[in-house]
């Protein structure tokens, strides 16, 4: 089976201009971070996500948004029914891709 | 380009790096910059630990720290630095009433006193714990915390150093990759700390953060610092295999094991522990480099569960019992779809902790002057095997250690005169990835190839073909690093990232497999099938350094 996702892709100087298409081999109760995990790992090592601790759900970094919803892509489960569309977090500058500026000020260089 | 300066750079913002930066500052220093490549306080494994800390507290019964050493190195199996583990045993009490003063909220008992458990291998109950699996985010977010009010504290998220300074055979600074902007940044320093944290991210199955690759080894050695005790890898017996769990650390089971008598069972559902020589009668007792081997090996005769592991029960377990323990857990459980009332879980060894890391003397201070070590990164203190609950106090205890020991170091001392040709080629090699480079494999790949090498032949299991093969295959990796493909970009090109990533975890991956086919002996984590018994001879620690054309040299004397 597979699961089908619409990727917004872009940089900060050219942000949020298209979506890109992928399909992922789905497994049960497999998540939308281990999808896009898997696409950078066997499609397209370019794709940008935040994450650190995986899927324990800790680390709060992996926040996107998902057909339009706010969640984790961590504890987010894939489907392969219908395509699902993943967006950076609305509200926030995007660095790359699904990458938002989520440091808080005072953690930045500049 | 961007140009920091600093008395203290601290690299890695777990429990150790963060904690060397509040010691750093209440030792004097007035500017100590921690940096991390993830977010501050956030990657790295202290965030992760959803277990127990041990500390010889003496809320439950009478404890000493000399009885916690004790139990460290028994569990050690001879290895153990004394010297790091007496620091550890000594002053974790104290770190821990301090984390209570900041309102970790370890659980309580109800007179009022900590809660402690007896974690396997402890001789009394010893170890405390933040309700319901919350130890490690509390621990990491009354560090952010205080971190946060400290003024000499300058953070910086998504700093990736890669490479470290010597300036005239002393620490003098490094070269960072701001991955956010995709530029070099040069730091100079007077002292540096790192605290990147262990290596199991090098592992398929493995329980780290994905910042945990072990790149602090490969800054050390390159430094010139030793490395000790590499081959010992902790491989957490009972992480979670099956159904599939997220949103929880996979190696949650434990404390309810103590708390509640998990039953481990082979795929037909027997009890199989006693026949590896450890009785359960009297609780949950099996160390974890023995039940790791107890399951690996009813795997490999055919009598695991399905995929791959053995199953934990809780089923005779009564469902007021479960959810006094479990308390909201069991919500997250049934969103999972497990309900542990009705069918077990099926759990395996996962790469949970590694002993070894950087050589270190009690002061944290490498051999290199003004480069430090601390927490996971540094090794010696946990011998062959780590006592459960030891690594939460490591982090705390060595933090602080290395940040004093880094403040006092500075102190007096003027800022290395540089960047010069110092940093130059570091500067390029970040200039000339981010314009991109043409090849025929991306870096991640390249990483899941290695993690699938480092479980096959440098997993719980080892031997001499095995190992060899394994360093053939990373040597061969190393090579192929010019042709990997980085596409160009600078924000937060992640393949950039990547490329660093790979560059530091294969030279963690080739000192933990020459560690472990040079130990021919099996002895607590480092278990050999050519090798099956332990050789009294080899109660030593074997150091690895670097040499002038980047292999490694091994040294067993002590």
């Amino acid at each position: 089976m597979i699961a089908r996702l619409r990727v917004r892709r872009g940089t900060a100087d050219e942000p949020a201009t298209r979506y890109q298409e992928f399909a992922v081999p789905f497994e049960t109760g497999a998540t939308v971070l281990d999808a896009l995990i898997w696409i950078r790992a066997q499609q397209d090592a370019s794709l940008a996500i935040r994450y650190s601790c995986i899927n324990a759900n800790v680390c709060k970094e992996c926040l996107i948004a998902i057909d339009g919803e706010v969640g984790y892509a961590c504890t987010t489960r894939l489907h392969h029914d219908a395509v699902m569309t993943l967006d950076p977090l609305p509200g926030k500058p995007v660095l790359r891709d699904l990458v938002t500026e989520t440091r808080p000020p005072r953690e930045r260089l500049k | 380009m961007t140009d920091l300066a600093t008395d203290i750079l601290i690299v890695g913002a777990g429990g150790a790096g963060m904690y060397a930066a509040i010691a750093a500052a209440r030792a004097g220093a007035e500017r100590v910059l921690l940096v991390d490549k993830s977010l501050i306080g956030r990657g790295g494994a202290t965030i992760m630990a959803q277990m127990t800390v041990a500390a010889a507290l003496g809320e439950e019964c009478p404890d000493d720290w000399h009885a916690h050493l004790d139990d460290t190195l028994a569990a050690g199996r001879g290895l153990c630095d004394e010297n790091l583990a007496a620091l550890l045993c000594r002053d974790a009490p104290a770190r821990i009433r301090e984390m209570e003063e900041w309102r970790v909220g370890w659980a309580r008992r109800e007179d009022g006193r900590i809660a402690q458990v007896t974690a396997p291998g402890h001789s009394r109950p010893r170890c405390c714990y933040v309700d319901f699996l919350n130890t490690g985010p509390a621990v990491a977010a009354t560090l952010r915390r205080r971190i946060g009010q400290i003024a000499a504290i300058k953070r910086v998220s998504n700093l990736a150093v890669t490479d470290l300074v010597i300036s005239e055979g002393e620490a003098a600074g490094a070269v960072a990759l701001d991955i956010a902007e995709g530029e070099p940044v040069t730091i100079a320093a007077k002292a540096i700390i790192i605290a990147t944290g262990g290596l199991t991210r090098i592992y398929h199955r493995n329980s780290a953060s994905a910042n945990m690759g072990g790149d602090g080894h490969a800054l050390a050695l390159a430094a010139g610092a030793e490395l000790v005790d590499m081959e010992f890898v902790q491989f957490f017996p009972i992480g979670h295999l099956a159904p599939r769990l997220v949103g929880m650390d996979p190696i949650m089971w434990d404390p309810f094991r103590y708390k509640l008598g998990g039953r481990l069972l082979d795929g037909a559902g027997r009890e199989f522990l006693a026949d590896y020589g450890s009785d359960e009668s009297e609780g949950y007792t099996t160390p974890r480099d023995i039940a790791t081997y107890a399951i690996q090996k009813e795997v490999a005769a055919g009598r695991g569960s399905p995929h791959g592991g053995v199953y934990l029960s809780f089923t005779h377990v009564p469902r007021s019992a479960l959810a006094a323990a479990f308390g909201p857990v069991i919500e997250r459980l049934k969103k999972n779809g497990i309900d542990l009332g009705t069918v077990p879980v099926e759990v395996a060894p996962i790469a949970h902790y590694h002993m070894g890391g950087i050589a270190v003397d009690e002061r944290m201070a490498t051999r290199v002057p003004g480069l430090f070590a601390a927490g996971e990164a540094a090794g010696g203190a946990n011998g062959a095997n780590r006592l459960s609950g030891n690594a939460i106090p490591e982090a705390l205890v060595f933090g602080e250690q290395a940040g004093h020991a880094a403040a006092h170091y500075a102190a007096g001392r003027c800022l290395p005169n540089w960047p010069s040709r110092a940093g130059a080629a570091a500067i390029d090699q970040i200039r000339s990835l981010s314009e991109g480079c043409k090849g025929d494999i991306a870096a991640v790949e390249l990483l899941e190839g290695m993690r699938e090498v480092m479980w096959g032949d440098v997993g719980p299991f080892r031997t001499a073909a095995g190992l060899a093969r394994a360093i053939a295959r990373f040597e061969e990796m190393r090579q192929v690093l010019a042709q990997v493909a980085v596409p160009a970009g600078q924000q937060f090109n992640a393949a950039l990232a990547d490329w660093f990533e790979l560059r530091g975890s294969l030279v963690a991956a080739e000192a933990v497999a020459h560690a472990a086919a040079a130990r021919t002996e099996s002895r607590g984590a480092h278990q050999r099938d050519d090798f099956p018994n332990t050789d009294p001879s080899w109660a030593r620690s074997q150091r690895l350094a670097m040499t002038s054309d980047g292999g490694l040299m091994m040294d067993t004397r002590r």
